[in-house]
């Protein structure tokens, strides 16, 4: 048995190499952009003085708030969605599939999400275009007489697109949460007389909250800064902050204002995240 | 059970939503007509031929391969590394300092791809290469190697090492000859995710690349053009089949790894 000592030492040589990797390729480029965004472009080259007028900007002018605002309603609906769309299938193979099949149903879910993100998006601009597949269809079967125009660039086909993208990544955190709850507990409600509805809101329910915080967590921070989606199937109505933010960087040349407004909704996600962590922390506390 | 069964016809309707635009990309794939609409046009082969001619095209299969493997080796590496220290060791910090190896998991990738942007080209004045999206993907790759491995690692049983070291072995030789061996299968389906995540990553590769495109980069400049789309569909459909099979060969390795250290298996890769 080594000393303490010696095994904080040893513990620390061993994560070094990918904690070093993290502090100059996260922490640093991270720091970077806090700093640039505090200076101000001045035609080609920076204006180093220190200046909050990027964020002036990034919360006043109406057009990034209306980008912004609509980032988040988008990232809303589809986290809802997909939370909602998903328990039931979480609750599915957790409570009614055969032990040794659930591995199966688990990869099953999970294909889909790893095969090319550009495609399957693009594959919903291919389904719910003018002359798409859904159009198409309907119009062959006889059931609409003209196209529907309301399923394409707009912020509803943003949603559409992003909550099937996200599906798998809501089903695992709630399946694995359910997988959890000690089968015993509902044999012990159903024993005190409770209907199996009652039991499911009271026992099951409130034992599955982490997971549900969890997936909603893991859709909602990054849908927000979803770049390709708005792009490909939102149309101008369905534009978001990370268009925004490349179109600073690499079309309009100003890096300090594409930081400000980096940061800007980094920030509002991880304020929101956090009251979401705080409202929720009755139900994350460890239960005996 | 009345219950149980509306849930599985839920169930499957679900699972036809969620690969209803995957098997899009086959049948239009073979569909003999550049409008992607119903009704089909007849059979052919001629996108995927078509795919044989367009040098720009294997270019961009070329800088991606070389991309998805480089970040495949150094995030497993990495992964090693930290998975290893996290299952074996306790040191200060260790909470911390594993939580900003696995940040970049919950970061939008728009932010990885701007801050190195920023870094990289504005503040260090090195040019764009395919080694800068080398850098980016095994950012974003690390923590899911680290996810896999740490489940190799902590299913091992600490006596075998043990066991070696008092036959005689250095501890530098247990870990190469014991618990090496015993986690192989969990280092080959970390490399497969990470070579998979990095083969499809579009948007942090779109801020790094220079002017060699990787793969999807260059998928997405086609994207416009509504004349390459069935090219497209044809390509995506190798694709599809490469990640599948890609897939299907690390599940093996993994539960052959969960079989081999004798834990329970919770089936998935998350």
């Amino acid at each position: 048995m080594r000393l303490p000592k010696g095994e904080a030492a040893s513990g620390l040589l061993l994560v070094s190499p990918p904690l070093v990797y993290a502090i100059l390729l996260l922490a640093v480029p991270l720091g970077s952009i806090v700093l640039l965004s505090l200076w101000t472009q001045n035609f080609l080259t920076f204006d180093t003085t220190l200046t909050l007028a990027n964020y002036a900007e990034a919360f006043t002018d109406p057009l990034y708030r209306t980008l912004m605002l609509r980032s988040l309603a988008i990232s809303g609906s589809v986290t809802l969605a997909t939370v909602l769309f998903a328990f039931p299938i979480a609750y599915f193979v957790s409570f009614h599939v055969a032990p040794e099949r659930k591995a199966l149903w688990i990869f099953l879910i999970t294909i889909p999400f790893w095969t090319s993100y550009l495609l399957r998006v693009f594959a919903w601009k291919v389904i719910l275009g003018f002359n798409g597949v859904l159009n198409t269809s309907l119009l062959g079967l006889g059931i609409i007489d003209e196209p529907l125009t309301f399923i394409l660039y707009n912020a509803n086909a943003v949603v559409i697109t992003l909550a099937h993208a996200y599906a798998p990544f809501t089903i695992l955190p709630i399946y694995v949460a359910l997988e959890k709850i000690d089968r015993s507990l509902l044999e012990a409600s159903r024993d005190l007389g409770e209907n199996a509805f009652v039991t499911f809101l009271r026992v099951t329910l409130p034992l599955a909250m982490p997971g549900v915080v969890a997936a909603t967590l893991i859709v909602f921070i990054p849908t927000v800064g979803d770049y390709v989606t708005p792009v490909l199937v939102g149309g101008p109505d369905g534009r978001m902050i990370a268009n925004m933010i490349q179109i600073q960087f690499l079309q309009l040349n100003d890096a300090p204002m594409g930081s400000a407004l980096a940061i800007s909704a980094m920030t509002i996600v991880a304020a929101i995240s956090l009251l979401f962590l705080f409202l929720m922390r009755g139900f994350l506390k460890e239960r005996a | 059970m009345k219950q149980g069964t509306g849930l599985r016809i839920y169930a499957v309707a679900y699972l036809i939503f969620l690969y209803l635009p995957v098997a899009l990309l086959p049948i239009f794939a073979f569909n003999d007509g550049t409008v992607i609409a119903f009704p089909l046009q007849g059979f052919t082969t001629k996108w995927f031929v078509e795919l044989l001619s367009i040098e720009a095209l294997h270019g961009a299969v070329r800088n991606s391969l070389f991309v998805a493997i480089t970040t495949a080796i150094l995030s497993t590496i990495f992964g090693i590394f930290a998975a290893r220290a996290s299952s074996r060791y306790r040191f200060p910090l260790k909470g911390g300092i594993l939580g900003l190896i696995m940040v970049p998991l919950v970061l939008p990738e728009i932010i990885v791809g701007v801050a190195l942007l920023v870094m990289v080209v504005s503040l260090m004045g090195l040019s764009l290469s395919l080694w800068t999206v080398v850098l980016g993907h095994t950012l974003i790759c690390t923590p899911f190697a680290v996810a896999i491995l740490s489940a190799s690692f902590n299913g091992l049983d600490r006596s075998l090492e043990e066991a070696a070291i008092d036959l005689g072995e250095t501890a530098m030789g247990a870990f190469f000859k014991v618990t090496l061996p015993l986690v192989t299968p969990g280092i080959v389906s970390a490399l497969l995710i990470s070579f998979t995540i990095s083969l499809d990553e579009f948007i942090i590769a779109f801020f790094l690349t220079g002017s060699e495109p990787t793969l999807p980069v260059y998928l997405w400049g086609q994207l416009r053009f509504p004349q390459r789309i069935p090219v497209v569909m044809a390509l995506g459909t190798i694709l599809v089949i490469l990640s599948l099979v890609l897939l299907t060969v690390a599940e093996f390795f993994r539960r052959r790894g969960v079989r081999r250290t004798g834990a329970k298996d919770t089936g998935g890769f998350l």
